[in-house]
């Protein structure tokens, strides 16, 4: 990290965001355009991360924080602005141009889905050990090791034969997990991870994630349209809306205080 | 109800009224009375129709090239002599060669005349008359292959003749490997591209298709053998009539200047003048009947490992092809992928026999000339029937593939990038064994049908499980116990996979649900 340029000031359009760590952001996101067709999805959103910071993207569908992800994992391209995600740096322009800056974007980065997208071919030990064996060609025997590790962490070392088809919601959920963290990434990405989960299940998941953060000393990123379960994870959260960045704090700050009115909408506070 | 009861009472009438049309029908039908026989029939209507195929070509009965739509050729001057001699007038009917019995017997027409050649096999299915052409069996060779002096001399090599033909018949009792074709170039087209040694065939198609080619040489007449009229079983009045008529014209000098004006007349054509019943009885001397042995179903054991290995083989090709092809369109740069759509289209598009037939007699040829290898060999046939069958099926496999990898949510990709995965990583991990489970059902019927589409290399020479059945019927003159074994063979061979798709499918349907 030491390689890293200087951090980038912000914009003043935007709100300033308290800053819990200081030093190199693992994640700067500059005036960032996305557009879909003659639709502007993302209209010049920045923002930096800190490392160890969890960072929960929040906001209504439509608002873009869906769009800021998939642009950030380097699954779409984006019109105009910059991605830092760790030593890769993301530029406008169609993905297959960036293949040696997505490469290492993987490497820095790892994803979530919101419905995992498991191999439905796979058990689950074999889908935690499939990127790390044929990507990083990391000896099988050492990738099975540390993957039954894993998937001890996430708590399904009695499953790690299981078929993704025969397994829990749950427990496909921190299966993915583990994959994703096999690749042994900076910052882990995740997409609405609530949103298949039953309510008693999102506390153990809070429960997953607090104990990850400090064991792996991870960066999350969560998007999430559940501003509950932001306030129970987060330490930061982002309120996209409509392209724009129009909240930035802690999540309780924003809760009790919204600076944007439109944040009350969202929050359903004018509704009461 | 009013309005239905009556129209209900109306559809019972009309039934009623057919009661008695269905008597009188039955009544015709059981009528026991005298039945007009064959040569009644002709002499009533004044027709005699004979059968032939046009597509034979000269000189038999063919299209008068400056003039469409009339037939000429030396058998219709024979047939209309023929009827002339009973009072009647000859009417040609076109039909399918290779299926002129089967529709005499069905009553398609009164008699064959076409080339048709007397055998044993024959002679036991259809009344034949006296000749009305002697014909040579004729042994063409390659001009510069020094040993192939006669037939004796190609012990052990292989000649090419027309299956089921009297030249066929004379090969069979030989020691020499016959090969069976199904076309009258064909033969002398595999004896240039030395995948033969020799062909044994009727001299007029000798002298047509094979003395043609300059380095190509008559070696020998081995047999002489007849052309006849032949009529169904049973119509003995009409074909002693025939014969009678032919006998005329043959004493008269008719005969042989109708073979004179084609160019077909020689010395053998002079014991038709002179021909007696006592010929006649010696040209049909039956030949023993074979019937069916263990040696018989041996070899229909060998036919089916043939359409096995064959089909086996094909498959692998078009697995392994129609995946490159179906992953090419899919993400293959542009022009790749037109080449690929273009394959698949062409491959589909077009008759596998066609297929079959450019690359055994067209590309293997130029190929061999291009590369300076000109000797064909006795394994071209097999190669072709393989690599024919292959590109052929690889072409439907494709289509199966795409059809498979589009069902994979593209989630699996994006799953597999953001890991870290190249495109290639991805497809060869991810995507394709999760779309070839998805497809399997699809190429087990694939496989199946395979199994029985390997019966077409037949035309190429490749002697596999129906062709054995064919030339077995011949033999024993009867297709039901050969037929049953053959149709017994391919059940074995294709049950099990039918079974095993069945399976799959189902295992499929669990594991979506």
């Amino acid at each position: 990290m030491s390689s890293q340029e200087s951090p980038e000031t912000r914009t003043s359009t935007e709100p300033e965001a308290p800053r819990d760590a200081s030093g190199t952001p693992v994640i700067s996101v500059d005036k960032l355009v996305k557009k879909y067709g003659e639709r502007t999805v993302l209209k010049g959103v920045s923002f930096d991360i800190q490392p160890g910071q969890v960072v929960a993207l929040v906001g209504p569908s439509g608002g873009g924080k869906s769009t800021a992800l998939r642009c950030m994992t380097g699954l779409e391209p984006f019109h105009d602005g910059a991605i830092r995600v760790g030593d890769a740096k993301l530029t406008p322009g169609p993905l297959a141009r960036h293949k040696h800056e997505l490469a290492r974007l993987r490497l820095e980065s790892g994803l979530v889905f919101q419905t995992w997208h498991l191999f439905p071919h796979m058990t689950a030990l074999e889908n935690v050990h499939e990127a790390p064996v044929h990507v990083k060609r990391v000896p099988l025997e050492v990738a099975r090791n540390k993957a039954k590790v894993l998937l001890e962490k996430v708590g399904l070392s009695h499953r790690q034969d299981a078929m993704p088809r025969n397994m829990s919601g749950g427990e496909q959920q921190r299966c993915a997990i583990a994959r994703a963290l096999a690749m042994e990434p900076k910052v882990l990405f995740m997409d609405e991870p609530t949103s298949a989960l039953d309510p008693q299940r999102v506390g153990d998941l809070v429960e997953l994630l607090d104990h990850l953060k400090t064991s792996e000393k991870l960066t999350f990123v969560i998007v999430t349209h559940e501003m509950k379960f932001a306030e129970k994870l987060a330490d930061r959260t982002l309120v996209l809306y409509e392209g724009h960045v129009i909240e930035d704090g802690h999540p309780k700050d924003i809760l009790v205080a919204p600076k944007d009115p439109r944040t009350r909408t969202f929050l359903g506070l004018d509704d009461a | 109800m009013y309005t239905h009861g009556v129209t209900s009472r109306a559809r019972i009438a009309r039934w009623l009224a057919l009661i008695p049309l269905v008597l009188l029908a039955g009544a015709l039908l059981s009528c026991g009375g005298h039945r007009e026989t064959a040569l009644e029939r002709v002499r009533r209507t004044g027709i005699l129709r004979w059968g032939g195929d046009i597509q034979g070509g000269e000189p038999y009965v063919f299209e008068d090239p400056g003039q469409p739509g009339r037939l000429i050729g030396f058998e219709v001057e024979v047939a209309d002599a023929v009827a002339r001699e009973m009072g009647v007038q000859a009417e040609f009917v076109q039909n399918d060669w290779s299926n002129l019995v089967p529709s005499l017997e069905r009553g398609s027409f009164d008699v064959i005349m076409n080339g048709l050649e007397v055998t044993p096999a024959r002679a036991d299915t259809v009344l034949f008359t006296r000749p009305y052409f002697v014909f040579s069996a004729q042994l063409v060779t390659r001009r510069d292959d020094e040993s192939a002096t006669s037939l004796d001399a190609l012990e052990n090599h292989r000649v090419g003749t027309l299956a089921s033909s009297f030249s066929w018949e004379i090969l069979r009792e030989r020691p020499v490997e016959v090969v069976a074709y199904e076309g009258t170039e064909e033969p002398y087209a595999d004896l240039r591209a030395g995948r033969l040694d020799g062909v044994l065939l009727d001299d007029i198609i000798a002298t047509r298709y094979g003395l043609v080619h300059p380095e190509l040489h008559l070696t020998e007449d081995v047999a002489d053998g007849y052309y006849a009229v032949a009529c169904r079983q049973r119509e003995t009045e009409l074909c002693e009539a025939i014969d009678e008529a032919l006998a005329a014209i043959a004493a008269r000098g008719e005969l042989r200047q109708i073979l004179a004006r084609w160019e077909i007349d020689n010395e053998r054509q002079a014991r038709l003048a002179s021909w007696t019943d006592e010929d006649t009885h010696a040209m049909l001397l039956v030949r023993q009947r074979a019937t069916f042995t263990a040696h018989h179903a041996w070899l229909f054991v060998e036919g089916a490992a043939v359409t096995l290995l064959v089909s086996v083989l094909a498959m692998a090709l078009a697995i392994l092809l129609g995946l490159q092809l179906a992953l090419a369109r899919m993400y293959g740069p542009k022009p790749l992928a037109a080449v690929a759509t273009s394959y698949v289209e062409l491959f589909r598009g077009t008759p596998v026999l066609l297929q079959l037939h450019v690359l055994y007699f067209g590309i293997m040829p130029a190929i061999r000339a291009g590369i300076g290898v000109d000797a064909g060999t006795e394994y071209d046939a097999f190669f072709a029937a393989v690599v024919g069958l292959g590109l052929n099926y690889a072409a439907y496999e494709a289509e199966i593939y795409r059809a498979g990898i589009q069902a994979i949510p593209p989630g699996q990709m994006e799953a597999a990038t953001v890991l870290g995965m190249s495109t290639s990583l991805a497809l060869r991990r991810i995507i394709v064994p999760q779309a070839f489970r998805i497809a399997l059902p699809g190429v087990t019927n694939d496989f199946i049908a395979l199994l029985k589409d390997s019966s077409l290399v037949s035309v190429i020479t490749v002697v596999e499980l129906t062709k054995r059945m064919t030339i077995t019927a011949i033999d024993v003159r009867s297709y039901l116990l050969p037929g049953l074994l053959c149709a017994g063979l391919y059940l074995a061979l294709s049950y099990p996979l039918s079974l095993l798709s069945r399976r799959l499918e189902a295992q499929l349907a669990r594991e979506s649900s």
